[in-house]
């Protein structure tokens, strides 16, 4: 059932909220190196797919596996050393500690743990790796918005993850820095890593996606690569559509 | 049979005090530890026009109730709202206002004891005993119930049916959406946390009536209240009522059976009990 | 870095040397001081390195410091008295777990009210098996001097100051500094942010008992409500914070004036020491939130913004 070389498998992933039923019966796979697109409208579950995913909540039905081995019902933390990492959709930083500090978590906690230089010599090479090298010792007030994108991105980067969940990553930033934020993401594709992309940018999808799953109302309305996916009437009346625009 | 009456009736005010405190906590999400002072300065007020002017404490009431809604009306605008405004969190929030209301307390508890000194009051009223289902209750207990009973089955009408309860009820459950609404959330934080002080201040006035108080017997009741708040659930007044019936009926009989003095160590129990296998409340529903 | 953490040590080394011989110059009101000023920095300290990052208001020293005392208390008559410091430190590093266990998942103001009623838990428990067994208290008679006291509680703090400086280098500070910030960013990035709360809350509660458990033979007579003063708990809380708790030595600085305040208030107004810690608590909230260390900070800043510009 299982791709076999899938590195994350969802199956009939079911989340409700009281009544409504924000995902429902999600099934995909991810595979190794793939950057895979997850798209939809505002409020078709998205985040809510991710947050399922990294554990912050366990969902009502449904299985989730990283390479075979089960991770719903298990709590955020084990998943995160697993080696599942994710950025917040709204930026979540560590606001009283340095911006190196803020790197380190991820690679002190991660997937790979690490103590000492090791942890700062660790951090400080994926603070260059996201062009944010020389502002190491600032603290995130300082930071312009797409700085602390790029260190939420350097924390995720620090703990090795297996695979990365971006959650509109892109979201406002300006044409320049848009131009610098799909080039830093084609780099980690291009290293091979293994990434679930959520957006809303289009031209970022086409460039950077291997293959997208829409979403509309909390459930799959089409899956496939991002040309096939986008020119599907179904995908196009989802997004300009009546129910949920 | 006896125990579990005395148990209700006891529950029935306490039901009222935590009532008051769910308005606060529930709606305001401020948690007042100064909640068991106002219950003792309502007590004493009945305590005094009893002593000084023979008023009835079920009259006195009716002073006490605006008098708390007025301060906790200023409290909440001079002192918290502030607070409200800078906290960048809500665990900061948390922490001031732990902090001031114990502050409050505690500037409380001193101004009484300064004021009137350490000493136990106490007032007979209506000590008569009243026959009931075969068991004999003091006519105050009984009295105290039914007050407990009409202003609780007032304010759950008022939560439930009127305007301002109802934008109150809207607040406590999404706050950012009460906004959009074109609910002013400020004006009636205020006034739920008004509310819930003069409803609790009401209460010390009913409680003194039947228990012995002094300047420093707040914390005890600060504490049932809390309890019993988290154990019926945050913002849920039918949990509240439950849970304090529960609490009452639970401390006569551990009193009764055991030993009095360990009434609280047996709420706290019931305490650790619900923290563990249903922090959410009694009807409260799975994980938040 | 290096350097800096070798000269705070030594620092930290001398200064307790220094305080060691008081009770050589003092006199007996300057050696009472001395160990009170000891005890509140212990208990203060302990207490701020786990309030400190993870913004827990404990409530339950006094739970913690009852408990030691009645474990010199019982033991005494049965066991060496330096057997009965490190029983007293499991016992409260145990009933620490054990409240952590059950309140440290749930929202600060769970543990906040878990925590004030705890001490008059215990108190209830204890008054009530003495009197099923008919004693009202107990005598703890031993020829332990004022001045010993005041060098254990000095070596202790010796011991806490090293933890807590160790601790502030380890992992499990590192996370505990995440988990203050932001949990959920701390629970994603792989922490256990329960365990390294409940690992830490058992320090406080360790420290405390074996607090207790020194400080027994100096009352002599011990009875429930001796030993389990409510006042204590929001003492160590008002001096804790009053310090500010960004840093090790912060509480320390909370704890001095506020002794000699304290000492001022309770000799010459007895009944408005309630009053005080109300006026302390208000104070804190309002007017220093970081605490002295905070304002030492900014004017520090401060200065050296001037000194930036002249
Ligand atoms: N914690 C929650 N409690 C209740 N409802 C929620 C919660 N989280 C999400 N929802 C609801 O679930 C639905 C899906 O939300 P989700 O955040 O997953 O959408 P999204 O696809 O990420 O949207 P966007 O593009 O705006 O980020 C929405 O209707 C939202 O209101
Ligand atoms: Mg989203």
């Amino acid at each position: 059932m299982r791709a076999p070389n899938a590195v994350l498998s969802l199956r009939g992933v079911t989340r409700r909220f009281g009544g409504l039923v924000a995902v429902n019966d999600m099934s995909f796979d991810v595979t190794e190196h793939e950057v895979m697109g997850l798209i939809g409208p505002n409020g078709s579950g998205k985040s809510t797919t991710l947050n399922l995913i990294s554990g912050a909540l366990a969902p009502n039905a449904g299985t989730i596996s990283l390479r075979g081995t089960p991770l719903s019902q298990l709590p955020a933390q084990d998943i995160a050393r697993k080696g599942v990492a994710r950025t917040f959709q709204l930026v979540r930083l560590l606001p009283s500690m340095t911006v190196l500090d803020n790197v380190k978590a991820g690679a002190v906690f991660g997937h790979r743990r690490r103590w000492g230089s090791e942890a700062d010599d660790h951090a400080m090479a994926m603070l260059e790796k996201v062009g944010l090298g020389r502002h190491a010792f600032a603290v995130p007030s300082q930071l312009t918005y797409i700085d602390t994108k790029r260190v939420e991105l350097a924390r995720v980067l620090a703990s090795d993850p297996k695979i990365l969940l971006l959650d509109e990553w892109l979201a406002g930033l300006n044409p320049t820095e848009l131009g610098q934020g799909i080039d830093l993401i084609r780099a980690l594709r291009e290293e091979g890593r293994t990434i679930i992309l959520v957006e809303h940018v289009m031209d970022a999808i086409r460039s950077l996606c291997d293959a997208c799953v829409v979403m509309a109302s909390g459930t799959k309305i089409a899956e496939g690569t991002p040309e096939a996916v986008l020119s599907d009437p179904e995908v196009i009346r989802a997004y300009l559509g009546d129910d949920d625009a | 049979m006896d125990i579990l009456i005395t148990g209700l009736l006891l529950g029935g005010t306490y039901a009222l005090i935590a009532v008051g405190l769910n308005l606060q906590y529930g709606m305001v999400r401020i948690m007042n530890l100064a909640n068991g002072e106002l219950i003792v300065i309502g007590g004493f007020a009945a305590f005094w026009f009893q002593t000084a002017a023979s008023v009835s404490p079920l009259l006195t009431v009716f002073l006490v109730a605006p008098v708390a809604f007025a301060l906790n009306w200023l409290i909440y605008t001079v002192m918290l709202r502030p607070l409200v405004k800078r906290a960048k969190s809500r665990g900061q929030l948390e922490v001031d206002a732990i902090l001031t209301t114990f502050g409050l307390s505690f500037v409380a508890v001193g101004v009484m004891l300064a004021v009137f000194g350490g000493d136990y009051f106490s007032y007979s009223y209506l000590a008569r005993p009243v026959e009931l289902l075969g068991a004999t209750f003091g006519l105050n207990r009984i009295m105290a119930f039914l007050g407990a009973v009409v202003i609780c089955g007032a304010l759950y009408l008022w939560l439930n049916h009127s305007r301002p309860g109802l934008s109150i009820r809207a607040i406590a459950v999404a706050p950012q959406s009460a906004r959009l609404v074109g609910i002013d959330v400020q004006k009636l934080s205020a006034l739920a946390f008004a509310l819930g002080g003069a409803v609790t201040a009401v209460g010390g006035g009913l409680i003194s009536m039947f228990l012995t108080l002094d300047a420093s017997t707040g914390v005890m009741f600060t504490l049932k209240a809390l309890i019993i708040v988290i154990m019926g659930g945050v913002g849920d007044m039918r949990g509240t009522i439950v849970a304090a019936l529960a609490l009452g009926v639970l401390e006569s009989f551990v009193a009764s059976v055991l030993d009095p003095g360990l009434t609280l160590a047996a709420a706290y129990l019931l305490f650790l009990l619900v923290l563990l296998f249903r922090p959410q409340g009694l009807f409260g529903r799975g994980q938040a | 870095m290096k350097r800096d953490a070798w000269q705070d040590l030594a620092l930290g080394a001398v200064l307790l040397a220094v305080a060691a011989c008081l009770p050589w110059f003092g006199g007996s009101y300057w050696l009472s001081i001395g160990v009170t000023i000891a005890m509140y920095t212990v208990l203060a300290t302990s207490w701020a390195l786990f309030s400190g990052p993870t913004h827990y208001i404990s409530l339950a020293t006094t739970a913690f410091f009852g408990i030691g005392t009645y474990t010199t208390g019982l033991g005494i008559d049965h066991l060496p008295y330096w057997v009965l410091l490190p029983i007293a430190g499991v016992l409260g590093a145990v009933l620490a777990g054990l409240v952590g266990l059950a309140t440290l998942r749930l929202s600060g103001v769970y543990f906040v009210i878990f925590t004030l009623g705890l001490a008059e838990l215990v108190r209830q428990i204890i008054t009530w098996v003495q009197n099923f067994s008919g004693q009202k208290g107990l005598y703890v008679l031993t020829d332990i001097t004022e001045a010993d006291i005041y060098w254990q509680l000095l070596g202790l703090a010796g011991i806490v100051f090293l933890g807590g400086w160790a601790i502030g280098r380890s992992r499990l500070g590192f996370a505990l500094r995440i988990i203050g910030d932001d949990e959920t960013v701390a629970r994603h990035s792989g922490i256990n942010t329960a365990r390294a709360k409940v690992i830490l809350f058992m320090v406080p509660g360790a420290v405390a008992a074996i607090a207790g458990a020194i400080l027994a033979p100096r009352y002599v007579y011990i009875e429930p409500l001796l030993a389990f003063t409510p006042m204590l708990s929001f003492q160590v809380v008002i001096m804790a914070l009053l310090g500010g708790t960004g840093r090790l030595w912060g509480p320390l600085v909370g704890v001095i004036p506020f002794t000699f305040l304290w000492e001022a208030i309770s000799a010459s107004f007895p009944n408005q020491t309630t009053l005080l810690l109300g006026l302390c608590f208000l104070l804190i909230v309002y007017l220093l939130p970081k605490g002295f260390v905070g304002l030492i900070e900014s004017v520090r800043r401060w200065a050296k913004s001037r000194e930036g510009y002249a």
